[in-house]
């Protein structure tokens, strides 16, 4: 599903990768493994198009996503190391917009269980400028719960978790690649699958 | 199609509510830039009224300038932004949205405050209502053009100094067919319209072309 052909880049003078082929088929997590530096986050930035690679390909369903474009991104969730909330909307409001955007009607209902459901009970309709790190990171998590893009792409996203919502998180992922989902993710943790494969990918070995 | 937009201009907005102080600044550096003319060339009538449609577009362009570096900065800080480029939306329909909302809070209180203006400078009532017209026509232009430079000098160091020296040259036709229209309608009404005309005209080309080069700018800043 998800093909990546020669893939190279470079940020200034430094070769990150070069000749970065795989191929990951629907259900499947793909985990991004290197050192600090290696370009794990450059290669999903990549993944998703917001960063031009110098030479090769992504290719989603057979075609490159250059060419798809908006048939792409309707696919794609991306959780990056910025949040992607705005600090004075609260929990509620973050989420109704992000769905709306992602052209899902989800009820009002459905917001608040979400965002109970991540353990955020009590804090829906607070400004999230008022949460902890934690906190924060989980509003936008709840998008994982709320979303049905088939690909979904991590980076980095059990850091400033407790072990609770570690534990919630793996369950979306492992839920998520069981169903036929792909996912992408960098993190020094381990996800247990309950069914489908699970591969690596080292960086600058 | 019409709800994306409608959310993202929603959401603006009610930023700007929440976080009064940033729109508040643009008006009262406008109100303030006015107010400084009077003090420093004299009370003079006459002198006032050549100098007040001048002095009003002036004031207009900068403290529209003032709040343009913040239009993508907020966003492109905490995210928000790269997740508006990867919604499988119209890019061009999300900046359109977020260009309107610059202007209803930068650009349409100006527009409101200029009867204001007009009698600082002892305007006569057609030319502050021509003032009125013109910077209705004149300001959202301001914040169309004056998006593309802040999607381009985004995430940039200094980028506001960069910013102006980009805008501001664009600015200029704006400027002297703005106050070239308060001049002429404080003689004859009629005259104006031409001057309104080709403001009018300018609108409808930042309206068409801007979203474009804006959408295109942001993604190639994000990177």
């Amino acid at each position: 599903m998800l093909q990546v052909a020669k893939l190279e880049c470079r940020r200034g003078d430094r070769l990150l990768f070069c000749g970065l082929d795989f191929q990951i088929e629907a259900g499947t997590l793909l985990h991004v493994r290197g050192r600090n530096g290696s370009g794990k986050t450059t290669l999903l930035r990549i993944l998703c198009g917001l960063f031009t690679q110098d030479d090769g390909e992504v290719r989603w369903k057979g075609e490159s996503i250059r060419t798809l474009a908006e048939d792409f991104r309707r696919d794609l969730l991306y959780l990056g190391h910025l949040n992607g909330i705005k600090d004075d909307l609260t929990g509620v409001e973050n989420l109704r917009l992000a769905t709306t955007l992602d052209g899902d009607r989800v009820g009002r209902d459905a917001l608040w269980a979400a965002l109970r459901r991540i353990g955020l009970a009590g804090f829906e309709d607070l400004p999230t400028r008022m949460l902890s790190q934690g906190q924060k990171k989980r509003v936008a998590l709840t998008r994982l719960i709320l979303s049905r893009a088939p690909l979904w792409v991590l980076d980095e996203p059990f850091t400033a978790l407790d072990l609770d919502a570690v534990n919630l998180l793996q369950e979306l992922i492992a839920t998520h690649v069981a169903a036929g989902g792909l996912a992408v993710l960098t993190t020094h943790q381990t996800v247990p699958l309950t069914s489908g494969q699970a591969r690596h990918l080292d960086l600058g070995a | 199609m019409f709800k994306v937009f409608w959310s993202v201009l929603h959401r603006d907005l009610l930023l700007a509510v929440r976080r009064r102080t940033d729109v508040l600044t643009t008006l009262v550096f406008f109100v303030i830039v006015v107010s400084l003319f009077p003090l420093g060339v004299g009370t003079e009538r006459a002198v006032l009224r050549v100098l007040g449609p001048g002095v009003a577009w002036v004031a207009a362009l900068l403290s529209s300038m003032l709040a343009l570096e913040r239009l993508f900065a907020a966003d492109y800080e905490d995210g928000t932004l790269e997740q508006l480029l990867l919604t499988d939306q119209p890019l061009v329909l999300l900046t359109l949205a977020k260009i309107a909302a610059h202007w209803l809070l930068t650009g349409l209180p100006l527009v409101l405050i200029a009867p204001l203006v007009g009698m600082q400078y002892h305007l006569t009532d057609s030319a502050i209502t021509v003032m009125m017209m013109s910077l209705l026509l004149g300001t959202p232009v301001l914040s169309l053009i004056g998006a593309i430079g802040a999607a381009l000098t985004l995430g940039l160091r200094g980028g506001g100094i960069l910013l102006a020296l980009l805008i501001l040259p664009l600015y200029i036709p704006v400027l002297v067919y703005g106050a070239g229209a308060v001049t002429v309608g404080a003689v004859a009404l009629g005259e104006a319209r031409l001057y309104l005309t080709l403001l009018a005209a300018f609108l409808v080309a930042a309206l068409a072309l801007a979203p474009f080069a804006c959408a295109a700018a942001l993604r190639i800043s994000i990177e």
